[in-house]
């Protein structure tokens, strides 16, 4: 049964199953990874196949979550540790940053860190300020991790099948509005993307749209609007924010010569800056308008539904920003 | 526990006296300028590192902080290759790229110095909970100073040790003070090796609180450490406290505002190697002669090692870009 229509959550759970089956030394360990079966039930049904050895609960320890998994990847296990969500993942800042990805390099390659750390982000679930963030964009800042984020079920299974056979150390983001979303994938237990591979997403070619994750949904939603005005915007998703792949989107800039970077984040030192940057050292002669970036709110989010969704960035704001540059 | 023989004896003496001399040198180099960054010296806490070391087999793990030469030629890194990491040479154990406090040599099981305080506490849990996983028969000796004890990293590390039992001797360095504070104005429990309570039950789940060594009798330690490190083999973790001082200030440059020299004096005199000599002329006749051929040649093992720093190549570009990943 090839190419059945599957979720991100079930994309998600076939990639851990099937790595973990082909590889003894994979296991799982996180906040109610077992026997809750995972708060986005990604691990339902994983103890009973795999016992307690490989799908491992631990105590609401972030900082020892991270940095145990480090220390057993550099001792010849594959460890994937789940983060709850990403809001959780700043008090393991030390151990993902000053020790997974530097202990490599630190100690001139004696060590590796074949680790998987899953965690979900992002806003839009009213959940206040300390629960929404979107800020995979800072892990991305340092040398030695890779950082993924998939926005469909294809993509999140190829992608984690990827992070996992990998020995370097991956923040491998999801988003926790998304996982419902369905797509096509390949029923193959070898169905690996490559790492650091952006997509295409949808062709066009007024304008550029450069996003990920969440990005992806809005800018397709805002597609399909400034269609109807007769423009054709082409998305591109980067998939990986590092290793950052930028090559899908100079071919695109070369044909629309217009630029919208979309993103969750934060709006200052984000994703955004970082690509515009790269486009004004790169394709200035193909540049005709400023390049313009959606990103959330400068601010925390709300609570309340309607001021966190105006906060956000949605379909429409990506609409208005494309309007201004054709 | 089999009393050790007299070669084995005059080994720890040649470690002690090895890393004394090393440390003395790198203080002098570090003045010279030839050595940068920080520089946290081993000097008067020998005997813990060098009984603690010896209580472990080849198989077994050492992961410790950032003073750590003193650790690293205990567990018999080339001390050549330890000077060359000093003077950042290519040659150096971390290849010029770690500098004093990031020794490492995987092949010898020692996982390292690390210099954010309690980071490498929760590597030595997962070291641990690869050992376990794999069924193998080794334990993992993780070192920390006093100071780590109050970070969080040490809390969550200790913890999941006791939930997972999880093969590692926890040994507390405590030197009295973490940087200039005194452990007394740090720390609500002053008999650091009581925090195993807060992860044991009483029906002897969990921790088990280890002894409180005297850190300066070389022999104290390696029998302590040898019993703990039986235990956790067998059992899980234990925490152990090793009582010591160090001589010179926390690093180069330290002011020591923060002790009497009358407090610091009262140290040397009962130091860990004069003890121990003390121990060895005692016990065996016309040593002595024998400890003065060790202390000359472990003055040329660290002047071999200058030279050998001195000598090596400086890393190059192709060395400042590598091992950022995996290829």
């Amino acid at each position: 049964m090839a190419d059945t229509p599957i979720t991100i959550r079930e994309a998600l759970s076939a990639a851990l199953r099937e790595e973990m089956r082909r590889d003894e030394r994979v296991f799982i360990m996180g906040e109610e990874v077992g026997v809750w079966g995972g708060t986005y039930a990604v691990t339902r049904g994983f103890l009973d196949e795999f016992g307690a050895k490989r799908v491992r609960d631990t105590p609401i320890s972030e900082m020892v979550i991270a940095g145990a998994a480090t220390g057993a990847a550099m001792y010849g296990l594959r460890p994937i540790a789940e983060i709850m969500t990403i809001n959780f993942a700043f008090l393991a800042l030390d151990a993902i940053i000053n020790h997974a990805a530097k202990v490599r390099y630190m100690f001139n390659g004696q060590f590796t860190v074949p680790l998987v750390i899953r965690t979900t982000t992002g806003g839009g679930k009213q959940l206040g300020a300390t629960h929404s963030h979107a800020p995979e964009v800072i892990f991305a800042h340092f040398p030695g991790l890779y950082v993924g984020i998939p926005s469909t079920a294809y993509d999140a299974k190829g992608m984690l099948k990827a992070a996992i056979r990998d020995d370097n150390p991956v923040m491998f983001v999801e988003h926790s509005t998304m996982l419902q979303r369905r797509s096509e994938v390949p029923d193959d237990d070898d169905f690996v993307l490559p790492i650091g591979k952006s997509d295409v997403k949808r062709e066009g070619d007024d304008v550029t749209i450069v996003t990920f994750g969440k990005g992806v949904e809005w800018s397709i939603k805002a597609a399909e609007m400034l269609e109807k005005d007769g423009i054709q915007a082409e998305i591109v998703d980067l998939r990986w924010l590092r290793p950052l792949d930028l090559e899908p989107v100079y071919e695109s800039f070369k044909k629309t010569n217009r630029c919208v970077i979309v993103e969750e984040s934060l709006p200052m030192f984000n994703v955004g800056a970082e690509v515009a940057a790269k486009l004004q050292e790169n394709m200035f002669d193909y540049m005709d308008a400023p390049i313009k970036r959606v990103a959330a709110m400068d601010q925390p989010l709300p609570y309340s539904r309607d001021l966190e969704l105006m906060a956000l960035p949605s379909a429409e704001k990506v609409v208005a920003a494309v309007k201004e540059l054709v | 526990m089999a009393t050790p023989n007299k070669e084995t004896l005059l080994d720890w003496y040649r470690q002690m006296v090895l890393i004394r001399r090393f440390e003395e040198r790198c203080a002098e180099l570090y003045q010279e300028g030839l050595i940068g960054g920080f520089l946290h010296l081993y000097i008067g806490q020998e005997a813990t590192g060098v009984g603690a070391v010896s209580a472990l087999t080849e198989k077994d793990h050492i992961i410790t902080a950032y003073r750590d030469h003193g650790l690293a030629l205990a567990r018999g890194l080339d001390p050549n290759a330890i000077m060359a990491e000093m003077l950042g040479k290519r040659t150096g154990v971390s290849g010029g790229k770690g500098g004093s406090m990031h020794l490492a040599n995987r092949d010898l099981h020692f996982w390292g110095g690390y210099g954010i305080v309690g980071g490498h506490l929760p590597l030595a849990a997962g070291i641990a909970l690869s050992i376990q996983y794999q069924d193998l028969d080794e334990v993992v000796l993780a070192f920390m100073g006093d100071g780590a004890t109050n970070i969080g990293y040490f809390h969550e590390s200790l913890n999941l040790s006791a939930v997972w039992d999880l093969p590692v001797v926890w040994l507390i360095e405590n030197n009295q003070y973490g940087m200039g504070t005194a452990v007394d104005r740090a720390s609500g429990a002053t008999e650091l090796v009581r925090r195993a309570m807060a992860y044991s039950s009483e029906n002897g789940r969990g921790m088990k609180m280890g002894p409180r060594l005297d850190g300066m009798d070389v022999q104290a330690v390696h029998d302590g450490i040898s019993e703990a490190v039986e235990y956790a083999r067998k059992n899980g973790p234990i925490l152990v406290e090793s009582l010591t001082y160090r001589l010179e200030g926390h690093s180069m440059g330290d002011p020591q505002r923060y002790r009497t020299k009358e407090e610091v004096e009262s140290y040397v005199a009962s130091g860990p190697i004069g003890r121990f000599r003390k121990v060895l002329t005692e016990k065996y006749k016309n040593i002595e002669s024998r400890l003065d051929e060790i202390d000359a040649q472990m003055l040329q093992v660290v002047d071999d090692a200058v030279e050998f720093a001195r000598n090596s190549d400086d890393p190059t570009y192709e060395d400042l870009i590598s091992h950022v990943y995996v290829d």
